[in-house]
């Protein structure tokens, strides 16, 4: 269980981040946080990385303190950020350094034969397109077995067609091992494809406007999530603008409660 | 590049000193100039095939290279133990860069009577002076490099929990490579900058010496000779590091083909 009590984030010049999170993610749940810029979405996922230290408040996973980079978490970036000097293959065992080789070539080797760069395996990532790196970086992430996976915004600089075949990929991936995932996101549609719960964050400074459970089956159709997207959209509309208007106090919106497993 | 068009530009490239020289050549053999002062370039050429043939040369280059040898190993040894110190250390930072860069505004050249007086007129002296030619500019680029390192990168160290000497070599290390390569070369350049310098001020054997040698016995081809030896050794010392160092660097996507 991934616990976030009570998480405040100020930054040394004031700015508040975050305003007391509290939240529970379950095992295997993918739990995706939405919001306009500036709610901060990122400098949660950070805090719950390890990268950056809360102000106050404390996330858990399982019992223990997430105060510093965990084996159990790991953390896909917006952008790739593989290892130039690598080739696709050892970025993607970078993680792997203490494993015996022989593991660790046939770790890597499904990993990429799961997100289809199989045969990029000995190529420089200058030689990848933004999407193949991407894959690349979530098979890094993947191959370490974490617990817990954080995506932050990894689809937001691809096009539409990529970035629906990279949900196909996440999808695969994550169905071998189930680990917890929280994906950063600000495009409703994606939260409505990927997760079984999104929450819905306001900015300045960040705190939860609603949490919404996604009542459809996760679709082989994107589109057959418009009506879960549509609630979002609204939601996500409502917490900008009561932003704008001073605010509401958090508890007003949705399904807070953790969610049955959304069928697959 | 289509290597016929590599080959054009390489024949452009020489066209302008070629047609110099030949021009200068016929010139004198026509009896239009002398060809005292500027020799033509058949009189360098013997004068460096006869230097070579009775292996006088090659005392000249052996003394030359040992000098410019001795100077990068130890200006380059310090500017990167130094640099790598000030990039990674900010108490290091704040204590030394400061000295340093007030240092490297000081012409090296200045030293010299300094270390004469220190050091005697022998070996140490134009060793130490190459070395305090080579080590600014390694020195300078290592630290910079380190210190600009990509945060981004060094973060997913930190995700993968690497140690701090992990981090260092799988991260730092070859991240800073590719300037420090670039600082080095700069280095060696100025190392055989500063043996000319060093041999002039007193040698008795060295290419510096067959300038000075050339000058006061009136014989402008040797000084020419040692010249062209000069250039030759210098560029066959910059490959040698370029050919070195290409594995390293293979991941780099620029056209290091062209270098």
């Amino acid at each position: 269980m991934l616990a976030f009590r009570n998480v405040t984030k100020t930054y040394a010049d004031g700015t508040r981040a975050l305003a007391g999170i509290t939240l529970q993610v379950a095992p295997g749940e993918i739990l995706a946080l939405v919001g306009g810029s500036g709610c901060g979405k990122t400098t949660l996922l950070r805090l719950a990385a390890g990268l950056d230290t809360a102000s106050g408040g404390a996330i858990h996973l399982d019992g223990e303190a997430l105060d510093r980079p965990h084996p159990g978490v790991g953390l896909v970036f917006q952008e790739p950020r593989l290892l130039p000097w690598l080739t696709v293959a050892q970025n993607v065992g970078f993680g792997l350094a203490e494993l015996p080789a022989c593991e660790r070539r046939a770790r890597v080797a499904h990993a990429l034969d799961r997100v289809g760069l199989a045969e990029h395996a000995d190529r420089w990532p200058r030689d990848l397109s933004g999407g193949q790196q991407q894959r690349a970086a979530i098979a890094r992430a993947f191959v370490a077995r974490p617990k817990v996976l954080l995506l932050d915004e990894p689809f937001s600089a691809l096009d539409a067609v990529t970035r629906q075949d990279l949900h196909g990929h996440l999808l695969g991936l994550w169905a071998e091992t189930r680990p917890t995932i929280v994906l950063v996101t600000h495009d409703v549609g994606e939260a409505a494809v990927l997760a079984d719960r999104a929450v819905v964050l306001r900015p300045k400074p960040g705190r939860i406007h609603g949490i919404f459970a996604i009542a459809t089956p996760r679709p082989e159709d994107p589109d057959a999530n418009a009506p879960d997207t549509r609630r979002l959209r609204t939601a996500l509309g409502a917490s900008l603008r009561e932003d704008a208007q001073g605010g509401t106090p958090y508890g007003s919106g949705g399904a807070s409660a953790l969610p049955s497993a959304r069928s697959r | 590049m289509v290597r016929g068009d590599r080959t054009l530009r390489a024949l452009l490239a020489l066209l302008l000193p070629l047609g110099l020289a030949i021009g200068w050549e016929l010139a004198v053999r026509a009896g239009l100039a002398q060809g005292r002062l500027l020799p033509p370039p058949s009189r360098v050429l013997a004068m460096l095939g006869g230097l070579a043939a009775s292996g006088e040369l090659w005392v000249h280059v052996q003394a030359t290279l040992v000098r410019v040898a001795s100077g990068f190993v130890l200006g380059a040894g310090l500017g990167i133990a130094l640099g790598a110190l000030t990039g990674t250390l900010p108490l290091a930072r704040h204590l030394l860069d400061p000295a340093f860069q007030a240092l490297r505004a000081v012409p090296s050249l200045a030293w010299v009577p300094l270390f004469i007086l220190w050091l005697g007129i022998l070996e140490t002296p134009k060793v130490v002076l190459i070395a305090v030619g080579v080590f600014f500019p390694v020195y300078v680029g290592v630290s910079g490099a380190i210190a600009s390192v990509d945060r981004k990168l060094v973060e997913v160290g930190r995700i993968f929990r690497l140690s701090r000497t992990a981090l260092a070599r799988r991260i730092l290390l070859p991240a800073v490579l590719p300037a420090t390569v670039v600082a080095l070369r700069t280095g060696l350049g100025l190392g055989f900058l500063f043996v000319v310098a060093a041999e002039l001020m007193g040698a008795s054997e060295g290419l510096g010496y067959l300038l000075v040698d050339g000058q006061q016995f009136g014989k402008p081809e040797q000084i020419l000779a040692a010249i062209l030896a000069f250039a030759l050794l210098g560029k066959a010392a910059d490959t040698v590091l370029v050919v070195l160092t290409r594995p390293l660097l293979r991941w780099q996507d620029v056209a290091r083909d062209s270098l």
